[in-house]
């Protein structure tokens, strides 16, 4: 099953946690807001990305099926 | 063209449809029709329920509003839940350039509140909504009344916003709320207004709809091309004027534009810039523009003449895209205001250096991070100014501009009309 | 059978260490509201931080309402613990100790079923964290004399100083933030000036809140 990050663009206010826990899939722009890798999660990362969305204070990131769009 | 909007009114003497009335439009220029006239014109509709969500996906029609989203899955996903459902026609038409939902509002009214009907009893939608400017509420609310409708209408007002017409700004002001987009993982076809399935369709598609009902899918294919059938509204803004034209998709641009200038704008204010000589060259279908990266959307089109300059034009309008956002989401909120005053420094003498390289950097950092298109559709107008206005970048870098006059030629709302609290969305 | 002065003691005891606790989770969830950044933790650490101490202090609760609850000296039903104002023996004061309890229960459930949970109804539910501290801040003053004299005494100033602070912190800062509608509308005055002044294109500009 796999997983893609999604962030809430309105719940975001751009703590940073996210990034800080999971470098490899998340970046932080300019401005403080995260840029995400929106490919599947890879199996190594499963962890990392489960604690990453769990952080933040505003649950501004969450996981997805990859078959789910928008 | 002029940028103020006398007293709310947003249709003038010159946006009379012209172009023949192919088919949504009456006959008779400027006249509006009333329920007898319409229904002598166009009949009664003969196909119901399920049997028009196969019309529809039969005859291949499209949303209007400028996604062209197929029209008959967005019915199916609404008609496949369960519970209590609803139905929004949106006439709020955000877009400065763009008249035609008003034109059909007020010269088609009823062609359109009959779609609204047929597209609820095919879902199974017992609230159904009319969402347009205040301009018009009091005029829909007044040919509602000469109506039996089996499904009771609310006229809902829009507030003068660009993203009033946004899909979910739309069904979060019908549910009481301010216009304002939301960012949700389920679909407004699955939790919509106070949480129920909604079908939001653009009024154009569902006067398409109503005589798609009337006449069939092979009738509805009769124009147009095959991989985009039917007809449509556009909006051309040139030479002073505005004028609602129905053609028929993939007629030649070079028939529907015949102002001289230098650019067309093609799409609205999230749309592309086209050079003219490339523009008169292509078709007014999706396929035929997506190979320039352009697109339809809500068949908005202007004319840039030759005494104006683009990137000045640009400025104004990318200032006004600014000002409009809704200010929910960090790159959005950052992004544009910054790209806006780039964009302005652009449009004057000797730019610094790095400007256009920080434009392009903003446009790539704004694009898909937020709620909405918003960013997506100001980065792209954006890129392709940058990109069809590149002699005029030279020029401006020397101290130089090709504009002859300051006169503005793309429509905005006046600047004292920027939204500052709350009230001004809702 | 537990010695009462031991039980008793061990109540005492345990709603002070909770007392430093709620403080310090208090101070630390503004510091995360207001993204503040301590020189050399990360951030995630602060969050990290606040919500297992809040844990802990739910642990030191326990222990103080417990021992209470089955100190013989003075009745105090178990009911008490979370239904104010249920214990004869000073029914004022250890009653809002359960008001307090109940409010930082709320708070903590809420946080655990986050996912499941509209965001205002948290929110809501979160921001009596500013009705709790001071209610369990009296509870502890006045429940026994302990907080009133000596060093525990010191110990309470200190704890109602950094509450104190952290609260007009959070009060400032929402004060001065900007409503939504205005805020694009300050960062395209902000943007055009900067563009006036002679500064660089490239400038890198931090995040405006």
């Amino acid at each position: 099953m796999t997983h893609v990050l999604r962030v809430n663009p309105i719940a975001c206010v751009g703590h940073g946690i996210c990034a800080e826990l999971l470098p490899e899939l998340i970046e932080i722009d300019e401005w403080g807001y995260p840029i995400v890798d929106t490919r599947p999660v890879p199996p190594w990362l499963e962890r990392e990305t489960h604690r990453a969305v769990a952080a933040c204070p505003v649950l501004a990131l969450t996981l997805q099926h990859a078959e789910r769009r928008k | 063209m002029s940028d103020t909007q006398a007293q709310g009114q947003r249709t003038t003497a010159s946006d009379r449809p012209v172009g023949g009335s192919l088919r949504l439009l009456p006959p008779v220029q400027g006249a509006t029709e009333r329920l007898s006239a319409h229904l002598a014109r166009n009949g009664q509709a003969r196909c119901r329920g399920t049997a028009l969500v196969r019309a529809v996906g039969q005859a291949g029609l499209t949303g209007r509003g400028g996604a062209a989203f197929p029209t008959d899955v967005k019915l199916a996903a609404v008609a496949g839940a369960s519970g209590r459902k609803a139905v929004i026609a949106n006439g709020a038409e955000g877009e400065p350039g763009s008249v035609k939902d008003a034109v059909l509002l007020r010269h088609v009214p009823h062609l359109v509140l009959d779609g609204l009907q047929l597209a609820a009893e095919a879902v199974g939608a017992t609230e159904a909504y009319l969402y347009t400017g205040a301009w018009l509420a009091g005029w829909v609310r007044q040919t509602l009344a000469q109506r039996a409708d089996d499904v009771p209408v609310t006229v809902i007002e829009a507030p003068p916003r660009f993203l009033s017409g946004q899909e979910t700004a739309v069904v979060s002001r019908v549910s009481g709320g301010l216009s304002l987009p939301t960012f949700s993982p389920r679909r407004v076809s699955e939790r919509g207004v106070n949480g129920a399935p909604t079908l939001v369709q653009n009024v154009e598609t569902l006067a398409h709809l109503a005589l798609i009902a009337r006449h069939g899918p092979d009738w509805f294919r009769q124009l147009g091309t095959p991989a985009e059938p039917g007809t449509t509204l556009v909006t051309v803004n040139a030479g002073g004027r505005r004028t609602v034209t129905e053609v028929e998709l993939g007629t030649a641009l070079a028939d529907v534009i015949t102002a001289v200038g230098t650019a067309v704008l093609i799409g609205g204010y999230h749309g592309t810039w086209l050079p003219m000589t490339t523009a008169l060259s292509l078709t007014l279908d999706n396929r035929a523009l997506r190979r320039h990266h352009a697109a339809l959307g809500a068949g908005v089109l202007a004319v840039l003449p030759r005494q104006a300059c683009g990137l000045v034009e640009t400025a104004r309008v990318t200032r006004y895209l600014a000002a409009e956002s809704a200010g929910q989401c960090g790159p959005c909120l950052n992004g544009l205001p910054r790209i806006a005053a780039a964009m302005a420094e652009l449009a004057g003498p000797r730019p610094r250096r790095g400007t256009v390289q920080a434009v392009e950097r903003w446009a790539g950092l704004v694009t898909g991070r937020g709620a909405c298109h918003h960013p997506d559709g100001t980065a792209r107008l954006v890129r392709s100014a940058l990109t069809v206005f590149e002699v005029e970048l030279g020029r401006h870098a020397n101290g130089r501009c090709s504009a002859t006059t300051h006169h503005p030629v793309l429509p905005l709302p006046r600047a004292e009309e920027m939204p500052l609290t709350d009230e001004d969305w809702l | 059978m537990i010695n009462s002065a031991v039980l008793w003691y061990a109540s005492r005891s345990a709603g002070a260490v909770a007392l430093v606790l709620l403080t310090v989770v208090s101070a630390f969830g503004i510091a995360v509201n207001r993204q503040a950044r301590v020189p050399g933790l990360p951030r995630f650490a602060l969050t990290d931080l606040h919500r297992n101490l809040s844990l802990l202090a739910v642990a030191f609760l326990a222990a103080h309402v417990l021992t209470a609850v089955l100190d013989t000296y003075v009745s105090i039903p178990a009911l008490a613990i979370v239904i104010p104002f249920a214990s004869g023996y000073e029914r004022f004061w250890l009653g809002l100790g359960a008001v307090g309890l109940d409010l930082l229960l709320a708070m903590i459930v809420t946080s655990l079923v986050r996912g499941r949970l509209n965001r205002t109804a948290w929110r809501a539910v979160h921001l009596t964290a500013y009705l709790c501290w001071p209610v369990a801040f009296l509870h502890g003053l006045y429940s026994s004399g302990d907080l009133r004299q000596g060093p525990l005494f010191d110990l309470a100033i200190g704890c109602a100083l950094i509450f104190a602070g952290a609260g007009t912190w959070r009060l400032v800062s929402a004060a001065g933030r900007l409503p939504r509608a205005r805020r694009v509308a300050a960062e395209l005055s902000a943007a055009e000036r900067e563009r006036q002044t002679s500064r660089s294109p490239r400038a890198p500009q931090g995040p405006r809140r």
